[in-house]
C-alpha cells in the first residue's frame, strides 16, 4: 500500500514540476524545477528497483547536464522575453501556439492512455525479487554491450569538439 | 499495486507535457529543457520495461540515453550562444534567414 501512494506523490512531484518547468517566463527558475522534477524520478527508478539509473539520473542530469544549462541561462543574462506584448502575457496564455500546442498535448494524452489502458489479457504486475544488480550491469555494457559503449566516446568527443567550433567567437583566428 | 501501465501512463504524460513546452514555448533555452523532459520520459519507460522483463538491459539503454542527451545538451546550447551572439535574442521566431 505505501508503495502506491510513494509512486502518485513522486509522480504529482515530476508532473507538477514538468507542467511549472514550461510555465515560467524566467528560466533559471524552468532549470531548477526541472531539477526537482528529475529528483521525483530518482525515486521512482529507486522504486523500480534500479538503483543504478537513480544515482546516475542525480550525478549526470542534475548534477552535471542542469548545471550547464544553468551556466548557459546565466551566461546569456537574458530572461525576459522580447516583445513588449510577451512580456504582459504568461507565457502559457499567448494566443496563436499555445491553442496549437494545447490541443496537440491533450490530442497525445488522450491517444496514449488510451493505448494503453486498451489492452489484453495481460495484468502488467511486476515479477517478484528483481533488483538488478550494479555489477550486472558493467559486465553487461563491457561484454554484450562494449561497441555501443566505445562510439559513445567517440560521440562525446564529437560534442565536445563542436561545441568548442560552435561556441568560439568569430574573428579571433590568426 | 503498481503495475507496469502506472508507469507507463505516467511517463505519457510527461512526455506529452514536454511536447506542448517545445510547441508553445518561444524561448529557446526552455524548448531544449521541453526536450528534456521527453528524453527523461522515455528513460522511465525503459526502467520500466526492464523491471517488468526482469533484465539489467533497460538501464543500459537509460545510461546510453543519457549520454546522447548530454551531448545533444552541449551541442544544443552553443548554438544558443552563438545564434544569440547574432540576434541578442532567444525567440526563434527572429531567426528566420532560411525562411523561403
Amino acid at each position: 500500500m505505501s508503495d502506491v501512494l510513494l509512486f502518485y506523490l513522486l509522480g504529482a512531484v515530476a508532473v507538477v514540476a514538468s507542467l511549472l518547468v514550461i510555465g515560467q517566463r524566467n528560466p533559471i527558475y524552468s532549470v531548477l524545477l526541472l531539477i526537482a522534477s528529475f529528483g521525483a524520478l530518482s525515486g521512482l527508478y529507486v522504486m523500480l528497483d534500479a538503483p543504478f539509473a537513480a544515482v546516475i539520473q542525480i550525478i549526470v542530469y542534475a548534477g552535471a547536464i542542469m548545471v550547464l544549462f544553468l551556466f548557459v541561462v546565466m551566461l546569456l543574462n537574458a530572461p525576459h522575453e522580447d516583445t513588449e506584448f510577451d512580456e504582459r502575457v504568461h507565457p502559457l496564455m499567448r494566443p496563436g501556439p499555445m491553442r496549437f500546442g494545447a490541443a496537440l498535448a491533450v490530442a497525445l494524452i488522450v491517444e496514449l492512455v488510451w493505448a494503453l489502458t486498451k489492452r489484453g489479457g495481460e495484468s502488467g504486475q511486476f515479477p517478484g525479487g528483481a533488483v538488478s544488480s550494479v555489477g550486472a550491469i558493467g559486465r553487461s555494457l563491457f561484454t554484450q554491450y562494449a561497441f555501443p559503449f566505445e562510439v559513445t566516446s567517440i560521440l562525446i568527443l564529437v560534442a565536445m569538439v563542436g561545441a568548442v567550433v560552435l561556441a568560439r567567437r568569430e574573428g579571433q583566428e590568426r | 499495486m503498481v503495475t507496469l501501465n502506472h508507469y507507463l501512463i505516467l511517463s505519457a504524460i510527461l512526455f506529452s507535457i514536454g511536447t506542448a513546452g517545445v510547441f508553445v514555448r518561444r524561448n529557446l533555452i526552455t524548448i531544449l529543457l521541453s526536450i528534456e523532459i521527453m528524453l527523461n520520459a522515455t528513460n522511465l519507460t525503459f526502467v520500466a520495461f526492464g523491471r517488468a522483463l526482469g533484465a539489467a538491459d533497460g538501464q543500459i539503454i537509460v545510461f546510453f540515453v543519457m549520454t546522447v542527451a548530454a551531448a545533444e545538451a552541449a551541442v544544443g546550447l552553443a548554438i544558443v550562444i552563438s545564434v544569440f551572439r547574432h540576434r541578442e535574442s532567444l525567440n526563434p521566431d527572429s531567426f528566420t534567414n532560411l525562411k523561403w
